[in-house]
């Protein structure tokens, strides 16, 4: 079992630098692929790193100063008890939380999937290497994760800021935002890496998917004011799901535990449901 | 511990590629196989891309799969990366099959492949330490290690630099470069100066040459007939998912060309019919749409003799034979269609 292989050197023989063996490669790969997948996309996204910032912290002050010296002046003196008896401010903060990580989901996991199989071909170098195609989908989807709760985390301290989140458990709305994410993030990674040609598939999705979910999933009022024949929008909406979780948290939204659950019990089973499609999908396309 | 096979085929020996000792001297004669395939097919619903190929490289070898686009090539190249699943047939890399032991099979190989798939919004440098970081290398050993294969890729003054900055020759170094960092024994390397001006090339050929002297063994797929000649041991001629012929570049050529070749020109409209009256020069013709090749193995009599029946060619050049010519031998067609 210890026979020396034929007489070959390697192009670093003689010097102290050399890698480890091939078994020690496999060994980690096989253990901590994900992470390092998720390390790379990690540091592409450092590349846009203040486009991150600057979306994380702009888009809720520009939101939360809008609504709170405009329409909640207005909600607030008029109806207060409709939006479950605290401030307009309060009552669509969690909402958007949740929509604000739906739509980074909308992004992060589309154009970067194209760019992976098709546009740059980037999945195919760490396919060489010892990473699995599970791996390489799992890593994308842990450095987005990342990019969720970082976003969610400040998005919730602006948040706190304004005085929108009474309640301790306030920061609970950063997972339910993470979770939402995940939920409509993951069937739609499975949907793009579906997608041989770009044909304005994902400019269809924002605007026939993500934009309706947004303004029907009672982000900016109950989803019960809204006619029953719409309100179904919102019951398969992860913003749905993902608000009314926040809600509980932030202020202590009343609503029957057993819907809690459904929402918690949704968004896992929706977003499951993405990673089974999404790792089929990426199997498939990388072992042809 | 995965095994190579030997060349006769009846015992395995374990061994690491990475594995050097006191013994490797002692044994001179039974070259050990570090990829055996054994009618290897692969099919895409009715297509036959690679249709029961077999072949074994020995460690240290140069090895090339030429052949015109199309021919399967690349596909078999997949196959041995562990990128795609066989048909049937048998493949082993360093003694493990690439379908059960994917990421142990990946481990010991360094892949260019046909298209650049760099980071291109890294840096030159982080594209080394991200890949590196797939093989769980710990950055102690990747940050001199990515110097060190910078310079060997003449990229050192480009380090900090963006990848799409880089010309297309600079971005196949990086791509060698790249797949040097796990300092792999075996190096796959699928069409690695296609799209590359002359300069590129011979720098390309250099920088492989010296992983070859070091002691790599290099898998190459390449249409380009003087790539093979200039860095093959030994190859495979390949067809419609077929091999034609196997052998050194030097061997393929005595065995199926002669040693010179006469090419003719006439003029389009002339080459077609020009045949009868060069009957007998030469020990074969083959009369192709803008010329006519006249194998013998004596050009320069051949020419003579051509005159002396009055032929008056538009052009005429006397050259020694190569492996286009094998491959025009062998299939009727010329490589790069």
């Amino acid at each position: 079992m210890t026979e020396a292989s034929p007489a070959v050197e390697s192009p670093t023989a003689g010097r102290a630098l050399r890698a480890h063996p091939p078994e020690v490669s496999a060994a980690r790969a096989r253990r901590w692929g994900a992470f390092y997948y998720a390390e790379q996309v990690l540091r592409v996204m450092k590349g846009y790193g203040w486009s991150i910032f600057l979306y994380s912290v702009g888009q809720p002050a520009a939101y939360l100063f809008a609504m709170g010296v405009g329409l909640a002046t207005l909600v607030d003196t008029n109806a207060v008890s409709a939006f479950g008896g605290v401030s307009y401010i309060a009552f669509i903060a969690p909402a958007l939380l949740v929509s604000a990580a739906v739509m980074t989901a909308a992004t992060e996991f589309t154009f970067p999937v194209m760019d992976g199989f098709k546009w740059r071909r980037v999945y195919y170098g760490p396919h060489a290497s010892p990473l699995t195609p599970e791996q390489i989908a799992a890593g994308q989807i842990i450095a987005v994760t990342l990019r969720f709760l970082l976003q969610s985390v400040i998005y919730f301290v602006i948040v706190a800021l304004f005085g929108a989140s009474p309640s301790g458990w306030g920061w609970g709305s950063v997972l339910a935002a993470t979770l939402a994410g995940l939920s409509f993030g993951l069937p739609l990674m499975a949907y793009a890496a579906s997608i041989k040609e770009d044909k304005g598939q994902f400019a269809m999705v924002m605007r026939f998917i993500v934009m309706p979910l947004f303004l029907f999933s009672g982000t900016f009022f109950p989803l019960d004011t809204l006619p029953v024949l719409v309100r179904w929008i919102g019951w398969i909406s992860p913003i749905w799901h993902g608000t009314e979780l926040g809600r509980v948290m932030t202020f202590g939204y009343e609503e029957s535990p057993v819907l809690t659950i459904i929402h918690v019990v949704f968004l896992l089973a929706l977003a499951w449901f993405g990673w089974v499609l999404t790792k089929r999908q990426f199997v498939r396309r990388m072992g042809q | 511990m995965p095994e190579l096979h030997s060349a006769e085929g009846t015992s395995k020996k374990p061994v690491s590629a990475h594995e050097t000792g006191p013994e490797k001297h002692k044994e001179p004669a039974a070259p050990q196989y570090v990829i055996t395939a054994e009618n290897l097919t692969k099919t895409y619903g009715d297509v036959i891309a690679v249709d029961g190929i077999s072949f074994s490289v020995p460690a240290g070898e140069s090895f090339g799969l030429l052949g015109p686009n199309g021919a399967g090539k690349s596909t078999t190249m997949k196959m041995i990366g562990g990128v795609s699943q066989r048909t049937s047939g048998n493949l082993t890399i360093m003694g493990l099959d690439p379908e059960q032991n994917g990421p142990e099979v990946r481990a010991h190989l360094g892949v260019v492949p046909q298209q650049d798939n760099l980071d291109e919004e890294l840096k030159v440098r982080d594209n080394l330490l991200v890949y590196g970081r797939y093989f769980g290398l710990p950055m102690s050993y990747l940050k001199p290690k990515a110097d060190e294969l910078l310079e060997f890729a003449q990229l050192t003054d480009k380090a900090k630099a963006k990848v799409d900055a880089l010309s297309g020759g600079m971005k196949r170094r990086l791509t060698i470069a790249r797949s040097l960092i796990n300092e792999p024994r075996i190096l796959l390397l699928d069409e690695p100066t296609t799209g590359l001006d002359p300069q590129a090339r011979h720098i390309l050929w250099d920088r492989l040459f010296r992983l070859k002297e070091q002691g790599v063994t290099l898998i190459l797929t390449t249409h380009y007939m003087d790539e093979a000649e200039q860095l093959c041991d030994r190859l495979i001629v390949v067809d419609k998912g077929r091999i034609m012929a196997e052998g050194s570049p030097a061997a393929l050529i005595r065995d199926y060309s002669t040693r010179e070749v006469l090419e003719l020109r006439f003029g389009s409209e002339r080459n077609a019919s020009i045949g009868a009256e060069l009957e007998g020069i030469g020990e074969r013709l083959e009369t192709l749409p803008d010329r006519v090749l006249i194998y013998t193995h004596d050009g320069e009599a051949a020419l003579e003799e051509v005159s002396a029946r009055g032929l008056r060619p538009l052009t005429s050049l006397v050259r020694r034979s190569s492996l286009e010519d094998v491959f025009l031998r062998l299939t009727g067609r010329s490589l790069v269609d």
